[in-house]
């Protein structure tokens, strides 16, 4: 939504008080959420609460200066977004308007206000190639034709959701091909409708579909832990609870790298700018490990840093979310990073608070709750209402004051979604990374992702996941009495778990983010590496059984490669592990 | 302009006023007193017949009788190339008995946002010449980076080093001019004595001349902290992005400056966030850190160290909570490092610079940096953890190995930590002493270091030189 493609001004009320972000004003005729223009330098906001003749507003740009007396204009349509090719490669802030090309209109590296722009190029050109033709008849949301939006992406031309009435269908009248800009019809309806690229959305309303279903495959993540302990399906919810410095954000940007999504769409909600940055600086340089393209031709970045208004951070997540269902509607995976959700729900509780709101727990909104699920809910593996399938996949991380998980924001999360990546900062200070609790943590999609694991990467896969699972519960029981008594206390069989467990630790739960080759791992590998890790288990408590000291038994030279297998790139990664299985193999046997 | 003397309500800090015209929202105020004491103050709520108006120097004084004027601006730094050098109290006003600065322009103190797009990423070293930072936790230029110490911890000694011996390397190999170095110091309720204690070392050591100082003092008003830093990062901006200098701003005592906003809060009776502490805390806060940053195509730089003590030493309350939430890491002072005189007394591991992996290496530092901190965090890592069993097991009950960590943890604190604020390790000195601990452990415990630099830096059992101490 934006001021320059919305210059019709339906109805003009006057500021009475303002407030930080929140402004009142009377005489203004317009409905909730509806988008308003706030003071003499017209300041995009909305209409949040209706009271008599008084309208409240909150302001997405910066208030100081705005006095009562000035005036407020109705745009007479609810805050929306703007669909359509150019969305990927973009950076947005939390009302869609293009990073870029603010620097440009404020000539400034800094943001000035009043300053607006469309959320996709108007001038622009794309070639259309349709998909349908004279004579055949569509229905909302159909697919007429697509454009080539990215060197990775086909973006598919669609019939507007609310075009025709629920379950009808219209006869095709004219469409062409040829290169055309956003707002040039490529199709004609018989009903009279013309359809262009660009479409708006509502971002508070969820785009809608035929039917959620549920979740069968994984969003592989190139995470030895998140594939092999606690999967994400696609069309998941995934939370990350976590401390500052605990890994939020490293694991994020490394589920935007490595995630295997169609479309990712990335929302910096009320964090760092230099994070925002790396980012802008990385994608277009990085691989997409799917098509080799470059990483940005598949992402939309959304960036409402900490220092950018408080109401655009509030809207930040509707703006990607509903960005994120656009692509879902084509056909796509889109994977959905939020970090941090957090940060929206401080948003709200200062907004709740500026209306003077009855607070809920810890001075949120007793509607944070309600906000959160229903963000989460427009997550999930749907049937299309054009028959095609495609999925968005919510991972939120969440700050919780203190790291204190028992705080409102992280239970509440929790209730609803149903994979939880525990971050502890005890594991981070110790720089085990990622830092993720794997007592803590789980994933309820575990059983229903494990077909498919069978199927695509081991028949063994649920198994060895088991074994693992085990052998670190085992770690962890071990553990308390080691606190007491020192290791060498223990029976060597248990001490033999203890190293065991290490190298579980150490060679397959810790991946280091910043190495080339580390910080991205195919199932196929994780289940190698976790396969090596148990046959030196295996060969181990053989040599144990037959006398041999656990000195001994890790001593062996090949034992130190246990460690560096994430570290060999992936064409030489299988035939170092069964070189490094096979020598673990000759060499413990040599020594009984 | 217009004078009102319509002051309806006076409470803590806030004066409330009825007006008949629109005021914006923000803007200054001046209110003078029966007594012809003027006082200024910010609209924090502005509706069409009344508005809220914060003192920056507290309500006693005013009554009902005073006179009330709008100025119908916001607030402003008056900015110039001519502030280095000079100390300004908190509200930006010269104490130093200096002439008078001419502004080259007034800013609005309330920062715009750098827009993501526009931001360079920091990447470039900044010698502190302290080593537990250089070699362990490395500050890049635009960087946040802050201090969480304690009461009565030597935090004020680590900053003053820090201001005394930042560097950008390149300044001293090519002269490059411009990358002039600037200091800006914004101090929020310092004690008197603290203040002089700063004051004395700037003057003493020649570093006022590249410096501004802003002081509010523990017996300024409390209001007055919440402008001081605006002011300061005002003209670090402007030191930066239009004169091009690599600024540091050091700011103290953060935890000062949040108290203030809490008294704000609790006089506008709002609801309290977590403690008693604004729920719009995280916002504010941001609203200063996230000024650091560099700027593509610009040369300058604002790096920021600011500085809070942790109330009880809780790292999980909500001010060095919510500032590490923002910062890009922190450095950790420590009571017990202290205690054994060790100076700086910061304790690595809890400590961490999240942009140093960028900013550090060949061509940035030395080749070896990286793996050298990663060594000698592992190693200090695991010898401080055996501390804990040799307290309960005695250290005869320990294998060789063990003890050898033991020992690295100690010589760690004594030689590497340890190097007294007078001393001022180059980068190069750092990774010397680096290494000098790394000699102490047998190369196959060597497992963070590439073999390359294992043959060019260990030195087998070599003479265990004492890395430079000044006692
Ligand atoms: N997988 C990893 N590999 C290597 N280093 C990591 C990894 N994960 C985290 N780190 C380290 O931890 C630091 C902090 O991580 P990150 O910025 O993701 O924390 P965060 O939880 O997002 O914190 P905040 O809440 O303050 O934003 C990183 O700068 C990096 O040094
Ligand atoms: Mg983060």
């Amino acid at each position: 939504m934006s001021k320059a493609t919305e210059p019709n001004t339906e109805s003009e009320g006057v500021i009475e008080s303002v407030s930080g972000p929140v402004v009142t004003a009377v005489d203004l005729e317009a409905p909730m959420n509806d988008v308003v223009y706030v003071g003499h330098e017209g300041l995009m906001g909305e209409v949040i609460e209706i009271e008599g003749n008084v309208t409240t507003i909150q302001v997405y740009e910066e208030t100081s200066g705005v006095s009562p007396g000035e005036p407020v204009e109705s745009t007479g349509a609810p805050l929306s977004v703007d669909l359509g090719p150019g969305m990927l490669d973009s950076i947005y802030d939390g009302v869609q308007r293009p990073l870029d090309e603010l620097q440009e209109k404020m000539d400034s590296a800094f943001l000035d206000r009043g300053v607006d722009a469309p959320g996709i190029d108007l001038e622009a050109t794309w070639e259309f190639t349709p998909t349908v033709e004279v004579g055949d008849a569509v229905g909302n949301t159909d697919i007429v034709g697509t454009v080539p939006e990215t060197e990775s992406i086909d973006h598919k031309v669609m019939v507007p959701p609310d075009s025709l009435p629920e379950g009808e269908t219209a006869e095709i009248t004219a469409v062409e091909s040829g290169r055309f800009t956003v707002e040039e019809t490529v199709a004609e309806l018989e009903t009279g409708d013309e359809i262009q690229m660009r479409q708006q959305w509502p971002v508070r309303q969820a785009r809608p579909t035929v039917d959620k279903q549920t979740p069968t495959e994984p969003l592989t993540s190139g995470q030895r832990i998140l594939d092999g302990l606690f999967p994400l399906a696609k069309g998941g919810t995934a939370a990350i609870p976590g401390p500052f410095g605990s890994g939020k954000t490293v694991a994020q940007q490394s589920l935007a790298k490595f995630a295997d999504a169609d479309i990712v769409v990335y929302i910096g909600c009320g964090e760092r700018g230099n994070e925002m940055t790396e980012v802008i600086d990385d994608f277009p340089e990085l691989p997409d490990p799917q098509t080799g393209n470059a990483l940005m031709a598949r992402t939309c970045l959304i960036a409402n840093t900490s220092n950018m208004p408080v109401a655009a951070r509030e809207s930040c997540v509707y703006t990607g979310i509903t960005i994120a269902e656009f692509y879902r509607d084509m056909g796509y995976d889109v994977a959905l990073m939020a970090d941090s959700t957090s940060r929206w729900a401080e948003a709200m509780r200062e907004i709740s608070s500026r209306l003077e709101e009855m607070p809920g727990e810890e001075g949120y909104p007793a509607y944070l709750a309600a906000r959160l699920s229903e963000f989460y809910e427009r997550a999930g593996y749907f049937e299309n209402i054009n028959g095609t399938e495609g999925s968005v996949s919510v991972i939120g991380a969440v700050s919780p004051p203190g790291g204190d998980f028992s705080e409102p924001v992280t239970q509440n999360t929790l209730r609803i979604v149903k994979t939880f990546w525990a971050l502890d900062s005890d594991l981070a200070e110790r720089r085990h990374f990622p830092a993720i609790n794997w007592n803590e943590s789980y994933s309820l999609y575990r059983d229903q992702l494990d077909p498919w694991f069978v199927e695509n990467v081991a028949e063994n896969w649920p198994e060895q996941r088991q074994w693992a699972i085990d052998v670190l519960d085992e770690e962890a029981e071990l553990q308390e009495i080691v606190q007491l008594v020192g290791k060498d206390a223990l029976p060597e069989d248990q001490q033999l778990t203890l190293e065991v467990a290490r190298f579980l630790k150490e060679a397959w739960l810790q991946q280091n983010a910043l190495d080339d080759v580390d910080q991205d791992c195919p199932p196929w590998k994780t289940h190698q590496i976790l396969g090596v890790i148990k046959s030196f288990h295996d060969e181990a408590f053989d040599a144990l059984d037959a006398g041999v000291p656990v000195d001994e038994i890790t001593g062996i030279d090949a034992v130190p490669r246990l460690n560096r297998t994430g570290t060999v790139p992936d064409d030489e990664a299988s035939a170092f592990i069964e070189e490094l299985e096979t020598d673990i193999t000759e060499q413990l046997r040599s020594l009984y | 302009m217009k004078e009102y003397k319509t002051i309806t309500e006076i409470s803590g800090p806030l004066v409330f006023v009825e007006t008949d015209e629109p005021i914006g929202y923000d803007e200054l105020v001046e209110i003078e007193t029966p007594n012809g004491e003027t006082r200024r103050g910010q609209v924090l709520d502005s509706s069409s017949d009344h508005v809220a108006i914060q003192t920056f120097e507290g309500t006693s004084g005013i009554d009902r009788n005073s006179s009330v004027r709008f100025l119908g601006e916001t607030m402003k730094m008056p900015v110039t190339e001519d502030l280095l050098g000079r100390v300004l109290d908190g509200s930006g006003d010269p104490i130093d008995d200096g002439p008078e600065i001419v502004p080259e322009e007034r800013r609005d103190i309330v920062g715009a946002a750098i827009n993501p797009y526009a931001r360079e990423y920091p990447e470039e070293f900044i010698q502190t010449g302290i080593s537990a930072i250089d070699g362990m936790n490395t500050l890049v230029r635009g960087q946040k980076l802050p201090i969480f110490s304690g009461s009565g911890l030597p935090h004020n000694d680590i900053a003053l080093q820090i201001a005394r011996q930042a560097t950008v390397p390149e300044e001293s190999d090519d002269g490059d001019e411009d990358s002039e170095f600037a200091v800006i110091f914004g101090a929020m309720g310092i004690t008197a004595e603290e203040a002089n204690e700063f004051m004395d070392d700037f003057e003493r050591t020649g570093a006022l001349e590249r410096s501004v100082v802003f002081m509010n003092l523990a017996d300024d008003p409390a209001v007055e902290r919440t402008v001081t830093p605006r002011l300061a990062l005002t003209t670090a901006e402007y030191l930066a992005f239009d004169k091009g200098y690599q600024v540091l701003v050091i700011l103290t005592d953060m935890t000062n400056y949040c108290e203030a906003l809490r008294e704000i809060g609790a006089a506008r009776e709002e609801v309290p966030g977590r403690r008693g502490y604004p729920g719009y805390m995280y916002t504010d806060l941001a609203s200063l850190y996230e000024r650091a940053g560099r700027i593509k195509g610009l040369k300058g730089s604002v790096t920021q160290i600011p500085i809070l003590t942790m109330p009880s030493d809780d790292i999980t309350h909500p001010i060095p909570d919510l500032t590490g939430y923002i910062t890009e890491g922190q450095i950790m002072v420590d009571r017990d490092l202290n205690s054994q005189g060790i100076q700086p007394p910061v304790d690595v591991l809890p400590s961490l610079s999240r942009l140093m992996d960028d900013g550090i290496g060949e061509g940035l530092t030395r080749a070896d940096h990286g793996d050298v901190a990663d060594q000698l965090f592992a190693a200090y890592a695991e010898g401080e953890d055996l501390r804990d069993l040799v307290n309960i097991v005695g250290r005869e009950a320990l294998s060789d190995r063990d003890n050898r960590f033991l020992d690295f943890a100690d010589r760690f604190e004594e030689t590497f930590i340890q190097q007294g604020y007078g001393t001022d390790r180059d980068i190069e000195d750092t990774l010397s002493a680096g290494w000098e601990l790394l000699s102490m452990l047998p190369t196959e415990e060597l497992n963070r270091v590439d073999e390359e630099f294992i043959e060019q830096y260990y030195h087998e059992d070599g003479e265990r030189v004492e890395a430079t101490a000044d006692d």
